[in-house]
């Protein structure tokens, strides 16, 4: 039933920017998480005309559609859980401009997120958003998500970052909105379309904030002999007023999975460390980490480091940026999760996720951005053991209602996607469930646009739907 | 998960279950930053693996194309947080293809000559240096390239890769003990290489002239052979293991304080010769003990301190990372080090110098078209650097690089580290 529709595609865009065989369609059912969902067909095209003719012709023929970057994505948010046309936007990979002066950057979507540092870093500025797939992602996903990142608490999401965007509506016409410079007038169209996962439209070009290096950087490593005092220390920083660029926590467990792996030079003796950055003018910078070094003291703190050199600096958030994979050597999957609590609530929620694994049966790890409150709580389990997987699966739907429960988020970063789509009903009435429905239906009424991605399929609420298949992709005969 | 009778080697869910599909790797990858398509990456390949392995789903036209397009350069591995050893699951599906499956008559025939019968047999290696020196120098090159016969066969861009033939071969010097000058401080065997013997025969006298220079007695054993890399890489693993065997008894007759390779390429197999041998076999231990003693010249050099007296070499250079030093070997600093420790070299960083160059064993070969497209973006790169000097750590690399100073006529020379050491060297 597609063939008429490939012909098309083919047609359009030559045909080695569509495919459509059952082994090629194979490699796009997954991404970075632990959901699947398997196209139809899958295109790639290079220029917003391109994006604008493939929703037109998938319209034609009723068929949804959903865009995909690099599909690192940790929700499924790039997934077509429908089935339908996958729009990679992969090979929109230009850097249209880059204004030095005005510390602005014009891409497409499909620009890995490191390129554009790259490109910038040259001129001393860089772009803040900071996922730990950075290396990989793309702009895109990261506009989608609204993707955030160690640095996030004090440089905002990548919502705070993106001043314009050309997007494409599921009927194929091409809009621009926000403005490259200053707030533009009217309705925030611009955030709105940051972080909608691709439910309301297709972002084909982005215009970014580039920040500027700070003159001077500082990254400290307390170490603790308990969770507690880790998880104190980080509220009473920011109750002083210090609001530090990054402030990552790594429990025991992981650090111990990651110094046997990078060498980062984590002390494995010790019960939870704190990756604290501040940045700023040097004399600014000095002074906070004196006041952070004290308060971490007075927190008993076992010790406190200062990087000494860049190189330093570097391998401690080598350490953190790659600490998932590092659990994940530990056991053949592994389920990263994605809360938010308020930060005064942080012993008490990491109390409560080491009680939910006992019950479960799990050692879960913690490795989180502390200082905004955004916690992943990592499950390790194997695939084959489907008792086991369901039992992982509940034990994260436990620690996400737990978020909810003491006033917190169900995710702060992953985004909703196909993962969290039948929580949502722990957050939102049926009202607010209308609200947003009519947001959507504004601008994708056909759900034609990442269908079964947000709201919940079934309609109980605040009922979790348990899977009872295994999602992970490795099957065993 | 069935036991896949690949010659000594046996892989098991866990080496595949490590991948956790985070895409970490994509980016890192020559030929997904090429053509952005999952199945030309790392985790795309690893899943299509696992169909094979895992799954048991036949070995399809499809499978063998995107494994051959793989460069074994082992970037990803390099990127992977969770430490999934890519290169043993290439080289294990690519000796899979080798058993499985029937590439064409031509290929097969190629295949077999070169990784069973020439690169094994020095007589025959030196044979055919020869007939191509004798295309070389005769004048025969320059009618062929004339006359255009050669884009008629379609070997135009292949024939620029081709490597040209020494005047006087390495091979001779197997065999030969050189002293070290002024106190021995070690004694090392070279590992001398096969092509290199007849295309690289001044870097290998470099190498030695170098290591000597530094107090070191240099071994260089006569009954030594190709470090069967090629045909490891290839998935041809009994040739393969047969080289091994043959280096184990050359290598192993005396303690040397080193085994020594001037190339990053045979430097990692030889590393890893423990690979090619499961753990119930005799010669497993033995390639164990092989591998802890191979260390790439610029890991030997720089840990071991050069003592040489230098001179001043007040030239722009910059430094391309061999693959299979940094992400096989994970040896970032110390041809740095030995770069910096040259009086008065400007020393410039490349830009994405951790992605391949395109030649990778013989890929610049199978696959011409992709490595030239590598070798045109590293050429651009290298131009923006401004050095006259291009620097790097494996013959393989030198080759594609001076293909691409020439190509693009960027009128760069291209050597290797111990190469630029040997000129700094005041002789005694």
């Amino acid at each position: 039933m597609y063939s008429g529709l490939i012909r098309e595609f083919e047609d359009l865009l030559g045909p080695s920017s569509v495919l459509y065989r059952p082994e090629d369609l194979l490699l796009y059912e997954y991404d970075g998480s632990i959901e699947k969902g398997r196209p139809n067909v899958v295109v790639f095209p290079t220029t917003t005309e391109h994006v604008s003719r493939i929703v037109k012709l998938s319209a034609e023929h009723h068929f949804p559609i959903v865009g995909r970057g690099a599909g690192t994505g940790l929700s499924g948010g790039a997934l077509a859980r429908t089935g339908g046309v996958m729009l990679v936007f992969a090979r929109m990979n230009r850097i249209f401009e880059l204004d030095v002066e005005n510390q602005r950057a014009t891409v497409q979507p499909g620009v890995v997120n490191y390129e554009l540092t790259r490109a910038a870093e040259a001129h001393g500025l860089y772009f803040a958003p900071d996922p730990s797939s950075w290396k990989s992602c793309t702009i895109g996903g990261n506009v989608a998500e609204n993707a955030g990142g160690p640095h996030t608490l004090a440089y905002g999401v990548t919502t705070n970052h993106v001043t314009a965007l050309e997007v494409v509506l599921p009927d194929g016409e091409v809009l621009r909105v926000g403005s490259t410079h200053g707030d533009a007038p009217g309705y925030d169209l611009t955030g709105l379309f940051v972080g909608s996962e691709g439910t309301l439209a297709l972002v084909t070009e982005i215009t970014v904030k580039l920040s500027r290096k700070p003159e001077a950087v500082k990254t400290l490593l307390a170490i603790f002999e308990s969770v507690d005092d880790a998880a104190d220390t980080v509220v009473d920083i920011t109750a002083r007023a210090i609001t530090p660029a990054a402030c990552e926590m790594l429990d025991g467990w992981t650090l111990r999975a990651v110094e046997d792996y990078i060498h980062a030079g984590f002390p494995t003796d010790s019960a939870a460390v704190l990756l604290i950055e501040v940045e700023g003018l040097a004399e600014t910078v000095a002074a906070q980490a004196a006041a952070i070094t004290e308060v971490c003291h007075a927190h008993r703190a076992r010790e406190v480091r200062l990087a000494r050199d860049n190189a330093e600096r570097n391998l401690l958030w080598k350490g953190r940026k790659n600490a998932f994979g590092a659990l994940g050597r530990l056991a053949p999957s592994n389920y990263v999760l994605d809360g938010v609590i308020p930060r005064s609530k942080l012993p008490q929620a990491l109390r409560r996720i080491r009680q939910i694994g006992d019950q479960y049966g799990f050692q879960i790890g913690n490795i989180f951005h502390a200082g905004d409150g955004n916690l992943h709580p990592i499950v390790l389990f194997d695939p084959r053991d489907k008792k086991q997987f369901e039992r992982a699966l509940q034990a994260a739907a436990e620690i996400i209602r737990h978020c909810v429960e003491i006033g917190g988020a169900l995710t702060g970063e992953h985004g909703v996607g196909m993962e969290k789509s039948e929580l949502m009903p722990l957050l939102f009435s049926d009202a607010d469930f209308a609200l947003m429905r009519r947001v959507h239906d504004a601008f994708n009424p056909d759900s034609s646009l990442n269908p079964g991605k947000i709201f919940p399929l079934s309609k109980g609420c605040g009922e979790i739907r348990v899977r009872h298949s295994s999602s992970s992709r490795l099957r065993v005969d | 998960m069935p036991r896949s009778a690949v010659p000594g080697q046996t892989l098991v869910y866990e080496d595949y279950a490590r991948c956790i599909h985070c895409g970490l790797c994509l980016n890192a990858c020559p030929t997904y930053r090429l053509w952005n398509l999952e199945a030309d990456s790392p985790r795309g390949r690893i899943h299509q693996m696992i169909q094979v392995e895992l799954n048991q789903q036949p070995i399809t036209d499809s499978f063998v194309d995107h494994i051959d397009k793989c460069l074994d350069c082992r970037a990803c591995e390099t990127a992977c947080p969770s430490g999934v050893e890519y290169g043993k699951l290439v080289e294990h599906a690519r000796a899979r293809i080798e058993r499985d499956y029937s590439r064409s008559w031509l290929a097969t025939v190629t295949r077999n000559f070169v990784f069973r019968h020439l690169l094994p047999e020095p007589h025959r290696l030196i044979d055919f240096a020869y007939v191509i020196r004798l295309y070389q120098r005769s004048g025969l090159q320059a009618i062929a390239r004339g006359i255009g016969i050669l884009k008629l066969l379609g070997l135009a861009e292949r024939e620029r890769l081709l490597p040209r033939i020494d005047d006087n071969f390495f091979f001779g010097r197997l065999g030969s003990t050189f002293s070290a000058a002024g106190p021995r401080r070690a004694r090392v065997a070279f590992f001398a290489g096969c092509v290199a013997n007849v295309t690289f025969s001044q870097l290998n006298e470099a190498t030695v002239r170098v290591l000597t220079a530094n107090g070191c007695e240099v071994v260089v054993p006569k009954e030594q052979f190709c470090c069967g890399a090629l045909a490891a890489h290839a998935g041809v693993r009994d040739a393969a293991r047969d080289l091994t065997r043959k280096n184990l008894t050359a290598f192993l007759c005396e303690d040397f304080d080193a085994i020594i390779t001037n190339s990053a390429g045979c430097g990692s197999t030889l590393k890893e010769y423990d690979h090619l041998f499961s753990p119930d076999e005799p010669e497993h231990a033995q390639a164990r003990a092989f591998a802890g003693k191979t260390r790439d010249v610029t890991e030997f050099l720089a840990a071991f301190g050069l003592t040489a007296k230098m001179k001043p070499l007040p030239i722009r250079v910059t430094y391309q990372d061999s693959c299979h030093l940094l992400h096989g070997q994970k040896i970032r600093e110390a041809p740095r080090a030995l770069l910096h420790a040259i009086p008065n070299l400007d020393f410039v960083e490349l830009p994405y110098s951790e992605i391949c160059c395109g030649s990778a064993g013989i890929y610049n070969v199978t696959q011409t078209e992709t490595s030239l497209e590598l070798l045109a973006e590293k050429m651009h790169h290298v131009k923006s650097t401004g050095a006259q000097t291009i620097v790097t750590a494996n013959p393989g690399c030198l080759l594609q690089l001076r293909a691409g100073a020439s190509i693009h006529r960027s009128n760069q020379e291209v050597l290797h580290v111990v190469e630029l050491l040997d000129r700094a060297i005041v002789s005694a």
